[in-house]
Order: structure tokens, then sequence, then C-alpha cells
């Protein structure tokens, strides 16, 4: 990107161009708090990631990130984040966790929030 | 609900709801970290039906703002609150923040009371747990907690609890009631 599309300049491509328009997939049912992982598989069967799947390939490739989180750190709409991550999913390229909450769970953010 | 690996990353969703105004982003902003978070929903315009054509969708798109805050408890645990929105023309967005939740703060102000009322019809239609948390605004006139309860007609095992969402310590001990509200919910449904 140039120098003078800075974040200020706000984006130069509307969010729902990104996704051809589309706005809907099958990462609609994910939940806000639903961890992504990269699987680390190649991407296969003609898919190729655009940047905005690069992009979200190269944050959880680092560590599991939620949803709520994905779109926080792209700056993009959570409808788009959507469609990008349905799109990662239908190809194998992440893969979707949502562990629930256990009485040791719930126990240990009790203390965690009393110390804070 | 059930014991995963240790090593699994584990977020939990609690959600803040109640009427505009009454201090949910201040309570988001005392205790956690606050992140933007944008959704752009697509809603279909179910406006005067005079324009309307049959089979033709009307539809539009609408960028809200929500209240998003992150508090890490340790690796690999986070807490996450999300602000409801406080329109009622935001009502569809409520269904996919509640599900899975792990509990809700209804903020309720003593000077407008009645704007809680469709959260707490909500929750308790949808079984989620969920606390009163009386925001004690400077000016309004002081009420006690069992007042409030008697005024909303809670059930007995609802907390309800008067704070001031702009102290830390005061955002803390409504999420602790909170949490531990839901634990109780959590270990009374376990056979």
């Amino acid at each position: 990107m140039t120098r003078w599309m800075d974040e200020e300049a706000g984006p130069v491509v509307r969010p729902f161009a990104l996704i051809g328009g589309r706005t809907r997939s099958s990462g609609d049912t994910l939940d806000l708090v639903a961890m992504v992982t990269a699987t680390g598989s190649a991407p296969s069967g003609g898919f190729v990631p655009g940047p905005e799947h690069q992009r979200i390939l190269s944050l959880v490739a680092v560590e599991a990130t939620s949803v709520a989180d994905i779109a926080s750190d792209l700056d993009l709409p959570l409808g788009v984040v959507r469609v990008l991550l349905g799109d990662l999913k239908d190809h194998k390229l992440i893969s979707i966790g949502r562990a629930s909450a256990s009485e040791r769970i719930l126990k240990e953010v009790i203390n965690g929030l009393r110390a804070l | 609900m059930d014991f995963g690996p240790s090593d699994e990353p584990v977020a939990l969703k609690i959600l803040i709801a109640g009427g505009f105004g009454v201090g949910k982003t201040t309570l988001v902003g005392s205790i956690s970290e606050i992140r933007p978070l944008r959704t752009e929903e697509v809603l279909s315009d179910r406006g005067i039906g005079i324009d309307d054509v049959e089979g033709v969708e009307n539809k539009t798109t609408t960028t809200v703002a929500m209240d998003f805050g992150r508090i890490t408890i340790r690796e690999g645990l986070v807490v996450y609150l999300f602000g409801t929105p406080g329109q009622e023309r935001f009502w569809f967005m409520w269904d996919e923040l509640s599900y899975g939740a792990l509990g809700a703060v209804v903020l309720a102000d003593t000077r407008r009371l009645t704007d809680c009322f469709p959260s707490i019809d909500y929750f308790e239609q949808r079984g989620t747990p969920f606390i009163v948390a009386v925001n004690c605004f400077d000016g309004a006139e002081q009420y006690e907690a069992e007042e409030v309860r008697v005024a909303l007609d809670l059930d007995p095992e609802v907390p309800v609890l008067l704070c001031d969402v702009r102290r830390r310590t005061s955002a803390k001990t409504v999420l602790v009631t909170l949490v531990e509200h839901s634990l109780r919910v959590l270990t009374a449904s376990q056979p």
C-alpha cells in the first residue's frame, strides 16, 4: 500500500467489496467468542486466499484468536469477517473450537476477577 | 458442560444490557481493555408497504459500533464483555450475542427503571443467568437493592446490587457477583 493511504484515510475498498458482495456463508453461525486456529494446511482446490484471508491466517497462526478479536484486529465489520472465516473453514485452512465453561473454569474466573 | 483439556483456550462471554445511557460503555471501560468492534448487518426494510414489490427484497446495511472489552484472566482464559445494543431496532443482534453467554449484567437506573424491563424479560425467557446492577447516578434518589427487586418483580434468586460503574472496584464486584451467580446456576443444573 502506498504511503498516503493510512489509517486516517479510511478504507480504500468498501468492506463488502472485499467479499464480492456476499453476505451469507458457512461462517454465519460462528459465535463471537469461538476460537479460530490455523490448521497449517496449504490452500488447495483452486482456492486463492485474498489479502484479508492472508491477514486472518497470519493472525491465527500465532495463537488461537476469537472471532470478535479477529474483527477488531483487522478493523473489519463482523459480518465481513464471518464470510472470510467461512471461506477459510470451507477450505480447511482453519479450525474452530468452542470450549464450554466448567465449574473449575468459573471458579478460576471469579478468583481472577477479584485479583484484578 | 464438560471439562476440556486444560491447554484448550477458553473464551467466556458476558453481556452488559440495560437502557440507553445507563452506563454500559462506562462499565466495560472501567474493568476491561476496550477494543473497537463494528458489525455491519443486512436489514430487510419492512417499512411502509407502498414501495414494496412482491418477491423483491428491499435491503439496506447498517453499521453498528459495539461495546466490546476483554479481560485476560490468564493465558488461554479470556472473558469478553459485550454491550447489548440499546435500541430496539437492533434486537436481532441479541440472539446471537446471548448464544452461549455465561450470563448478563442488566444495568438499571432508578430514575428510569422501566428501561431495563425488555432486557430482564429477554434473559428470563432465554434462561440466561443474569443479575441486576443499579447504577447509582449522582443526584438520583437512593434506593435499597430490595426495593428495586420488588419494583422489578424479580425472582428471589436473582442477585440485585447497587454499584457505581465509574469505579473499577465496583465494576469488579458486579462481574464477580454475576459469575458467582452463573456458577450457582451451573451447579444447580447438574445432577
